[in-house]
């Protein structure tokens, strides 16, 4: 299978399971986009030198994606998947600080690799809960939620389109891509002149369909100006409880390092 | 009633790199009437139809809708009282969810949102797609995404409905079902296709074009009836009117599987074997 | 060369966020405001005629290795500059969202990296001047490889900058530099060279698109005043204000800076005021990458020095840290048991 059929795939899945109806899912989306970028802002505010003190953050992910009803194995490999890209870099902290700032035993462990570990901790949270964002709102509640907190109408329309016709562009691309490679014999990959051609002919017919599309607007009183029905939006008592709850849980874990606090009861080294 | 009618007179459409597309086009349809226009690719079909709401402006003639002359400053109103449906559904569906798509011309019209949200649930109603509602349209099959694109324009509440190759890429059921949805409409109806048999079941006049002009213009059969006028224009008769595929000369059956086929008929031919 | 959470700290994330969203909402209001309604599917079209072009990698000629266009500069030419940069805003916010290509809070960053760079530097300044009014081949080549090469080369130092002024990442600038630009130099002409081939190929077989993207009467204008107020604020306030907090550690450039140059001793202040501060920065902390292991806070040294020290405080983080983890999974079974009976019930 292409590796383009799999990631268009990736796409519907995640589309697909904020379709499902859980606790979590009927929040509303404005509740559920504050806390995760709380949540974001939170984990990264975390000194370099942090690891245990962000453990306890893994509860909010893990609650949502329980009770939100994700699929575990699906979401893991795909924060597996970018893990990696911020590891390339973090990788380089162990060569440039070696500076002991931990002993566990005879071992003598390097600042380095202590920041190392914090970057996976903070890539892990940060995409987990990216992820899981998307998978409990659903895109187009979530530029709805964006909307109502600012985010100018042009853009929001920018995206809902965008969004509309990822699945109607992307399905081209794929009927292309494959009927190329069924006239490839070998491994040969895609020249860039064959690349320029192919996607010159995708960008035609992508301007084309804009056109008919144009079109279809016109053809239905469109004069440049989108107006929307608002959809009722609730902003009850069950988003505080769950704003208000996990904000003050993040406060709470960012001021005290619960796990070291743990550690030195369990390990009678209390100062 | 003399209303609702599209008077096309003379209309010359040049491209702009200078091909003609429509040579001196005439022709009157009365309210209710279900016109089809026939032709073979490339005769300027879909050309005609972008000038019936004013996508294309002639490059001379005039087209007269429901008494009024088509120019710019009345295009609004043109666009509500035609409601045209494209080929792709896709490029019609491009809102969020299926209650956006349909609420977008009346919300465009400047209805207030009660008056649009029963439009929208009538429209829906309809096509019979109520269920469809919440929908985004990715999630649609082609006969829903079909039916869906048609409520886009009926929540205008138009008189003269305009389908460009409505039957286009639908498997036979939704087929069937979309031939029966318009059967239903009472508004003018002007359609395109190259579906012959639908045509000579929905459509009882036809306008045949050939490289931009009017070749023919009468009664659905009798055109149909028309060989030569067929061959010249690229066109064959409808299925339905081509005899039976078992006993005609030249059929492809093998002699051994005839008995074998029960008696059958339809419309046209009724006959045994 | 997108920005992730993991590498960012709030303080460049959230600049760089406010600022990206101050363009956002200027070019939103200047597509308004042009009144070109063809621009409305046209963006959204080709937004997603990026996203998926994205996906079909190519070989790169002499290495082997495979690339996929970027877009920046190609968008640019077809939309103009405030269309193309919603459109490439737009595209990295689904990538940040369905892929995680690029953290939420980095998204500003990326914006600025991969949009505002292509959109109203490379595009208007570069390409358009070098290429005017002529469309010749070579020229548009030319123009292409070296706008895309000045693009990527602005966003790549771009992700340097950020990186390194968050301090998460322990790379020094100088390296990390040299580790970044020359890779994106190539990436740039592979860039340019394809950007051009597809803009020809729309030119020999519809010359009418570009036509009327050149006509597109007023040059880009860079969002200058708007943007450098919000950049200018935004610093004041959380790099200003905050910097009260910063006590006596040195912020990331500096430190690596030091390291580099290997002045071992940090600079150090002791102002009172700022020790005071800095016991609250160090339970609030905003802008990590400040708390070096060697600070001195208070008058004692918190840091354990000796090796018994450290272990305690190691072990004790340990053991912590194990518990927190199985209390963890603990809860995540418990809520997916609970779940689970619930949904047995209801379907009952």
């Amino acid at each position: 299978m292409l590796a383009i059929d799999g990631s268009f795939l990736d796409f519907k899945q995640l589309d697909l399971l904020a379709m499902r109806q859980t606790a979590i899912h009927r929040l509303d989306p404005r509740a559920k986009v504050l806390t995760t970028l709380l949540f974001i802002i939170c984990v990264v505010s975390f000194g370099r030198y942090e690891i245990s003190a962000m453990l306890p953050f893994l509860i909010y992910p893990m609650v949502l994606m329980t009770v939100g009803d994700l699929p575990g194995g699906y979401l893991l490999r795909k924060i597996l998947i970018v893990i990696p890209f911020a590891l390339v870099i973090g990788i380089f902290n162990p060569v440039f600080d070696r500076q002991v700032i931990m002993q566990l035993g005879p071992f003598e462990i390097w600042g380095g690799w202590i920041s190392c570990m914090s970057i996976l901790m903070r890539a892990i949270l940060t995409t987990s809960v990216a992820l899981i964002l998307v998978a409990v709102t659903g895109f187009p509640a979530t530029c709805e939620a964006l909307e109502k907190l600012g985010m100018p109408k042009v853009f929001t329309v920018q995206l809902l389109f965008l969004y509309r016709y990822i699945f109607v562009l992307t399905d081209e691309s794929v009927r292309t891509s494959r009927a190329r490679q069924l006239r490839t014999f070998g491994r040969r990959g895609l020249g860039i002149r064959q690349f320029g051609s192919m996607i010159g002919h995708l960008l035609l017919r992508t301007w084309n369909r804009a056109e008919r599309i144009h079109m279809a607007m016109l053809a239905r009183g469109f004069s440049g100006e989108f107006h929307t029905t608002h959809r009722q939006s609730r902003f009850g008592r069950e988003e505080i409880v769950f704003m208000g709850g996990w904000i003050t849980f993040f406060a709470l874990f960012r001021v005290y390092n619960a796990p070291q606090l743990l550690g030195r009861l369990f390990t009678g080294t209390m100062p | 009633m003399s209303h609702h009618k599209v008077e096309v007179k003379n209309l010359r459409y040049v491209y702009p790199d200078g091909t003609v597309a429509l040579h001196d086009v005439s022709f009157r349809i009365h309210h209710g009437e279900s016109v089809a226009i026939v032709g073979a690719n490339g005769a300027g079909k879909s050309t005609l139809l972008l000038h019936l709401n004013g996508y294309l402006s002639a490059t001379s003639g005039e087209i007269v809708i429901g008494g009024t002359q088509l120019v710019k400053r009345n295009l609004t109103e043109i666009r509500r009282t035609v409601g045209m449906v494209f080929q792709d559904p896709d490029d019609q569906l491009f809102m969020p969810t299926v209650f956006d798509d349909i609420a977008f011309g009346p919300l465009n019209m400047g209805l207030a949102a009660a008056e649009v949200e029963s439009r929208v649930t009538e429209a829906l109603e309809r096509v019979g797609a109520a269920n469809l509602r919440n929908k985004p349209p990715y999630h649609l099959s082609g006969g829903e995404k079909k039916r869906v694109a048609i409520a886009t324009v009926l929540s205008m509440l138009p008189e003269i409905l305009v389908l460009d190759e409505p039957t286009n890429g639908l498997d036979p059921h939704a087929r069937r079902q979309l031939i029966a949805l318009l059967q239903a409409f009472h508004h003018t109806r002007i359609v395109t296709s190259h579906d012959l048999d639908m045509v000579l079941d929905m459509c009882e006049r036809t306008i045949v074009l050939q490289e931009g002009r009017v070749m023919a213009d009468g009664p659905t059969l009798e055109i149909f009836g028309n060989e030569e006028l067929l061959k010249t224009c690229r066109l064959e008769k409808p299925l339905a009117m081509q005899g039976c595929p078992i006993c005609s000369p030249g059929s492809r059956i093998m002699p051994e599987q005839k008995p074998l086929v029960p008696r059958h008929g339809d419309k046209y031919h009724d006959h045994d074997h | 060369m997108h920005m992730a959470d993991a590498l960012v700290s709030p303080a460049v994330g959230g600049t760089l966020w406010a600022a990206s969203a101050t363009m956002i909402a200027y070019c939103s209001s200047r597509v308004r405001k042009n009144l070109d309604e063809r621009k409305v599917p046209l963006m959204g079209a080709l937004g997603a005629f990026v996203f998926a072009a994205q996906m079909i990698n190519f070989t790169i000629p002499a290495t082997g290795s495979s690339g996929h266009l970027g877009g920046g500069l190609l968008l640019a030419i077809l939309l103009g500059p405030h269309a193309a940069f919603l459109t490439i805003a737009s595209v990295l916010m689904v990538q940040a969202l369905f892929f995680a290509d690029g953290g939420l809070l980095a998204l500003g960053c990326n914006t600025i990296n991969l949009g505002a760079f292509p959109a109203f530097i490379a595009y208007p300044l570069i390409y358009k001047n070098l290429v005017g009014r002529k469309t010749c081949q070579s020229r548009m080549v030319m123009a292409g490889i070296i706008a895309a090469v000045v693009g990527l080369q602005l966003g790549s130092l771009g992700v340097v900058l950020q990186t390194v002024v968050s301090g998460v990442s322990a790379l020094p600038f100088n390296t990390f530099l040299l580790l970044m630009q020359p890779i994106h130099l190539a990436i740039g002409v592979v860039e340019g060279v394809v950007t051009v081939l597809i803009v020809s190929f729309i030119y020999r077989a519809r010359p009418e698109v570009l036509e009327s993207v050149l006509q597109d009467k007023p040059p880009a204008e860079l969002p200058v005043r708007p943007l450098l107020a919000v950049l200018l604020v935004s610093a004041l306030l959380i790099g200003g204000g905050l910097s009260w907090f910063a006590s006596d550690s040195p912020d990331g450039l500096e430190w690596s800076i030091a390291k580099i140059t290997g002045s071992g001793e940090l600079p150090e202040t002791d102002h009172k005021g700022h020790k005071q501060l800095a016991a609250i920065q160090e339970k609030t902390a905003l802008l990590p990458g400040y708390s070096l292991p060697a600070e001195t806070r208070d008058g004692h040294d918190p840091t354990p020095t000796t090796s018994e020290e450290r272990f305690g405080t190691s072990l004790a983080g340990i053991v912590g840290g194990t518990l927190t983890l199985a209390f963890c999974l603990l809860i995540g079974i418990f809520l997916k048991k609970r779940a689970h009976s619930h949904r047995i019930q209801a379907s009952r």
